[in-house]
């Protein structure tokens, strides 16, 4: 088996919902890791990750100048705020889920992290 | 008119926020506008609910508890103006209770504003009659088609209605359902004198609008890389600083805990938006994708490369029907096979339930301490030494849902060992208002703006002779 690392070693990430349907930005620490991202995070392989939670569909947009992906992960809440029965009706926590993402260690990884002392200097490019 | 900078701050993310936050913020950097957003999309049906049983109710009482603290910095800050959507679904009363705060701490002579208009239940059924389906954007379906009557209906207006209101002296403005990004729009417009068709600078704006409407999560809080150095006992709310030519800072006040970073602002940025290349609002059609961020400071982000067209031809509207109960409650159960204790706990309740013809028509287990709230996702823990067992039910009846919420107390002493957790008040059933996402002709909506001193809203000033404050 492949070595893996966690998607967090490379990405920080938030979570919220709109309507029934949740979005999960996950955003690159840098322009490797996002080159990564968007070579290996695909639609397909986020609604893998997501599919014990049945999402209907996962549309994936691009916002290079923050370095992110944007998944808009369709019917994945089980009704949405105002119908869900689950604790986390609003997908609050899908990104704290997608960080522990496991994914191939990347050959480059050390240019993926977040740069050290300073993850101010993240989109100085 | 313009000046070089004007400086917003928001002081309140939601309905419920820390209380302390707007009167914390004011005070501790002079700020040109407070805003306060408080509409969830389902707020306003909670309120519709309210404003049913009582009509002088129907707006957000937290901005009432509040308002008395914030009087005493309008008093001493001349140049401070308040912001808020907190009119829910009745600003017009909003407004009389705010003039009656006010009056009371000697400022009668302020000038409120109420912007209404995007209540659309009084003439539902003449939009309907003129051709409007209310169809749901989500799924497609038309509105006849869902058998139950609306509980709310409420288009998103602009900052249009906003502006008009300073323009006419507004020291205080409160509104109904507008975009919450609006919020800093409207005072945008009014303090450049931008044209609504100026798209690019109504896109810093917008983008300064969205950083901010949220409270804190921009300057520290639900940052992912959040560790103990991160400071948030007394986390600093944010402040949008805006020029003329559409720069925008990110900041928050000095000696305030919190960070305001590259990535807190990244992380906010990107919050419960869909296609940022459409982040869609009354007042244009802003594109996100672009956008670039960089610190030049310490809590300074400056946010450039926002851009944007045309407002969308119909106004999104939030709507909800009433979908009967929802009730949930929990347990606690602990030592060997806490997890296997739980869910039988679960089968006992629901074999009552069912004995007793009331078992609710869906229902939810959950063992909090083994990876439920993603099941499937997270990874197993198949040990804990103690879990929380919470079951959630929506029934149709009030009845059955009560009924599912007395099985609770009874498993303490006629179910599993180890069972504890249970000392609380017996939660009750709340309704459920179910989301109906539709939208409405522009031209079908007009924006009112009433304007009047503190004193004239308690003499009863008439709330029929309104402006209108419509973006073109």
């Amino acid at each position: 088996m492949n070595p893996t690392i966690r998607l967090a070693e490379i990405a920080h990430a938030r979570s919220g919902d709109k309507g029934s349907h949740a979005n999960i930005g996950v955003i690159a620490y840098t322009p490797a890791g996002f080159e990564f991202l968007g070579q290996y995070l695909t639609e397909m392989r986020m609604a893998q990750y997501l599919l014990p939670l049945k999402p209907r569909l996962v549309q994936r947009f691009a916002m290079p100048g923050i370095l992110a992906y944007n998944f808009l992960v369709l019917d994945v809440l089980a009704g949405g705020a105002s119908r869900s029965l689950r604790t986390d009706s609003q997908g609050k926590v899908l990104s704290t889920a997608v960080l522990e993402m496991p994914i191939p260690v990347p050959h480059n990884l050390d240019a993926m992290r977040p740069p050290v002392g300073s993850e101010q200097k993240k989109n100085a490019r | 008119m313009a000046r070089k900078t004007i400086r917003i701050g928001n002081g309140a993310g939601f309905w419920g926020d820390n209380l302390d936050a707007p009167v914390a913020l004011a005070e501790a950097s002079p700020l040109d506008y407070l805003t306060l957003e408080y509409l969830a999309e389902l707020t306003l049906s909670i309120l519709a609910h309210l404003k049913a049983r009582d009509p002088a109710a129907g707006y957000v009482s937290d901005f009432a508890l509040i308002l008395p603290r914030l009087a005493r910095v309008l008093a001493v800050q001349p140049q401070l103006k308040i912001v808020t959507n907190a009119g829910g679904m009745n600003p017009i009363a909003c407004a009389r209770a705010a003039a009656r705060i006010l009056a009371a701490q000697g400022l009668d002579g302020i000038s409120i504003a109420a912007v209404a208009g995007d209540d659309l239940a009084p003439h539902l059924a003449a939009h309907q009659a003129a051709g409007e389906m209310f169809a749901n954007l989500d799924t497609g379906q038309a509105l006849s088609d869902l058998g139950a009557p609306l509980a709310s209906a409420n288009a998103y207006l602009g900052g249009g209605g906003i502006a008009t209101a300073l323009a006419q002296g507004a020291r205080v403005v409160i509104t109904g359902r507008v975009a919450d990004a609006s919020l800093t729009v409207g005072p945008a417009v009014y303090e450049f004198g931008w044209n609504w068709t100026d798209h690019k600078r109504l896109a810093a704006a917008t983008v300064a609008g969205h950083l901010i409407e949220c409270g804190a999560q921009v300057s520290g809080g639900m940052f992912s890389g959040w560790t103990d150095a991160l400071p948030l006992a007394d986390v600093g709310y944010p402040i949008a600083e805006l020029t003329d030519d559409g720069g925008v800072v990110i900041t928050k006040p000095a000696r305030t805990g919190g960070a305001v970073t590259v990535p807190t602002v990244a992380e906010q940025l990107i919050y419960e938006i869909g296609d940022p290349t459409h982040y869609l609002t009354p007042d244009l059609d802003a594109d996100f994708s672009q956008v670039q961020l960089s610190q030049i400071g310490a809590d300074r982000v400056a946010v450039t490369g926002a851009a944007g067209g045309p407002a969308p031809p119909r106004y999104k509207v939030s709507a909800a029907w009433r979908d009967g109960f929802l009730g949930a409650a929990t347990l606690v159960l602990c030592g060997d096979h806490a997890e296997h204790k739980a869910r039988a706990a679960a089968d006992l309740i629901f074999a009552r339930l069912r004995r007793a013809g009331a078992m609710p028509r869906r229902t939810h287990v959950e063992c909090l301490g083994t990876g439920d709230t993603l099941p499937g996702v997270w990874p197993r823990t198949g040990d804990a030494r103690e879990v929380v067992l919470r079951i959630a039910a929506h029934d149709t009846a009030c009845e059955t849902i009560e009924r599912f919420l007395r099985e609770f107390s009874p498993l303490v002493g006629s179910g599993p060992p180890g069972v504890t957790g249970y000392t609380g008040p017996r939660p009750k059933p709340y309704p459920v208002f179910a989301y109906w996402p539709s939208s409405i002709a522009r031209e079908r909506v007009v924006p009112e703006v009433f304007v009047h001193a503190a004193r004239d809203w308690l003499a009863g000033a008439p709330a029929d002779h309104a402006s209108t404050g419509v973006t073109p």
